[in-house]
């Protein structure tokens, strides 16, 4: 699949902007390392917000035709991008609700109600969006429920890193930071590990020899019937050498995990903490970014098939 | 009524004849143009609904070149319209033709992704998806006459290799066709159930390759002649 800046851009942000979302309200559910402040909240769920916000504008600028954007919210019954839509959206009221209570000291029970959905609304619409991906048959290395839980895990691994962040700039107990951080990174990484064991092996997909019917010989193509690229060929032709391939997993490992870990050990011997927090965020979500853009790279649709693949 | 074609890789000769008769009707039918980038350039490309290609089955000498048309296979379980988000794409409950509302799509490509027979492309300057219409301004158009209410691919195609009809009536010359030649729809794994069907190249006996027995005196003679006129 071509990878698309845009939805790349769309799906990191977005992901750590409700990851941060939904973290920030279990730091202040429970008050970890002495609980955030009044202000120290409401900034913080404004970044995530804008995060949120931002991604969502930047993944209107991969369609061809924007101004029909407004009518995506209308399938919300079979489409996942309509549900994530509409998610995204019903989300937003009821983060600033959370807000509002906080800033207004509203009274407990609803202050964690309406953060309680927020954060539930949060997760729901990181599921919807990797559930776009997942749903499709024709893509064997996105039709997993692996993918699902890989936009949760990772989508929570960049909002525990600036939330972290967050700990060191207020001058909080970083401990309860750093405990969560590390154990969301490295639940993200072994689905990460699982997610590309599994789409190593081909296993029983389409062939060849089924996408054309003629089961009983070998078969090849010998023309596709066009001089120079199609839609079909710019939008689904794109491949990635496996050893590029290879080289970019370390990279999403060693950026997009290990580094993070690292720094969260830096922070914990209170060496420079804020500077290695920082580095945290900043290799993170650079790791995360690459992993999105390999996994878009990586997924070999099924029409290749009638472009001459032997198996997708 | 479950409308959709019938082709037959037993005697399609890959002329391309429906690729083209099928953009020049839609690129002035409902969903037209079917918008060209650079057609007299180095990179010629474009919008097509219908796009033959062409393969090899087996190995030499038991080999056989098999051409490919393929456009929108309407499939009963069309995913296409399944994911689109806006209600653009959408499956008529009469006759069982997917089409794309040009007014309501956004072009998020979407649909494309879900389908695996690649018949939808996006249209680079109008922004929108499209695809196959199974000429839906044809087949209904009272002024034209009974024979010709066809899509443009089966009335153009020389040899005879694409039929038009309704699956829904067992009795129907393609149904009829289907069940005698055991035809057969593509990717069957992936549950589409794509309404289009395939006939399969019929096994024919392989021509021999090897030389030919000598024919004796009168063919020396004929041969030797051969070679002294000059064509």
């Amino acid at each position: 699949m071509h990878p698309a800046f845009s939805v790349i851009f769309f799906t990191v942000a977005s992901g750590a902007g409700f990851g941060l979302f939904s973290l920030l309200f279990i730091a202040d559910t429970f008050k970890l390392g002495g609980g955030f402040s009044r202000e120290q909240l409401i900034i913080g769920g404004l970044i995530a917000m804008a995060l949120i916000v931002f991604g969502l504008l930047s993944s209107t600028f991969h369609l061809a035709n924007p101004k029909n954007a407004w009518r995506a919210f209308n399938r919300f019954r079979t489409s996942w991008l309509s549900r994530e839509g509409v998610f995204a959206v019903v989300f937003m009221p009821l983060a600033l609700a959370y807000l509002l209570c906080i800033w207004f000291d509203a009274p407990l029970w609803l202050r964690e109600l309406t953060g309680l959905l927020s954060a539930a609304l949060a997760w729901i619409t990181v599921f919807s969006t990797g559930m776009i991906y997942a749903c499709l048959k024709t893509i064997r290395q996105w039709n997993s429920p692996l993918v699902p839980a890989n936009y949760l895990a990772l989508g929570y691994a960049s909002g525990s890193l600036l939330l972290l962040l967050g700990a060191v700039v207020s001058g909080l107990e970083t401990l309860p930071y750093i405990a969560m951080a590390a154990l969301i990174l490295s639940i993200a990484a072994v689905l990460k590990a699982i997610y590309y064991f599994w789409i190593s092996s081909p296993g029983l997909g389409p062939t060849i020899n089924t996408a054309t019917g003629l089961t009983r010989a070998k078969v090849k193509l010998l023309d596709t019937g066009h001089t120079h690229g199609t839609f079909l060929t710019q939008e689904f032709g794109f491949q990635l050498a496996r050893q590029k391939a290879g080289l970019l997993k370390v990279v999403v490992f060693v950026l997009g995990f290990a580094l993070p870990g690292l720094m969260l050990v830096w922070v914990f011997n209170q060496q420079g903490g804020q500077g290695a927090a920082i580095v945290a965020v900043v290799t993170g979500v650079i790791g995360a970014a690459v992993e999105r853009w390999l996994f878009f790279a990586e997924a070999r649709h099924v029409v290749n098939l009638y472009h001459g693949a032997q198996r997708c | 009524m479950k409308l959709g074609l019938v082709i037959d890789l037993d005697v399609c000769v890959g002329c391309h004849a429906c690729a083209i008769a099928c953009k020049e009707w839609n690129a002035s039918g409902t969903t037209g143009p079917l918008s060209d980038y650079q057609p007299y350039g180095a990179e010629p490309s474009g919008v097509w609904f219908n796009r033959i290609r062409h393969y090899e089955m087996d190995e030499y000498p038991n080999n056989k070149t098999v051409n490919f048309p393929m456009s929108c296979n309407h499939c009963e379980d069309a995913a296409c319209v399944t994911v689109c988000p806006t209600g653009a794409s959408y499956k008529r409950a009469e006759d069982g033709i997917v089409l794309v509302d040009q007014d309501k799509c956004m072009g998020c490509n979407y649909c494309s992704w879900a389908c695996p027979y690649g018949a939808r492309e996006l249209d680079r300057s109008s922004g929108t998806m499209k695809k196959c219409t199974l000429c839906v301004d044809r087949i209904y158009d009272l002024d034209l006459p009974v024979e010709e209410r066809q899509p443009s691919c089966v009335l153009t195609c020389p040899a005879h290799a694409r039929m038009f009809g309704d699956f829904d009536d067992p009795d129907s010359a393609v149904s009829r066709v289907v069940r005698e030649r055991s035809g057969y729809g593509l990717m069957p794994e992936l549950n589409y159930n794509p309404t289009n069907q395939y006939l399969p190249p019929r096994s024919t006996p392989v021509i021999p390759i090897d030389a030919k027995p000598k024919g004796g005196l009168k063919e020396s003679i004929k041969q030797f002649a051969n070679k002294l006129v000059r064509r």
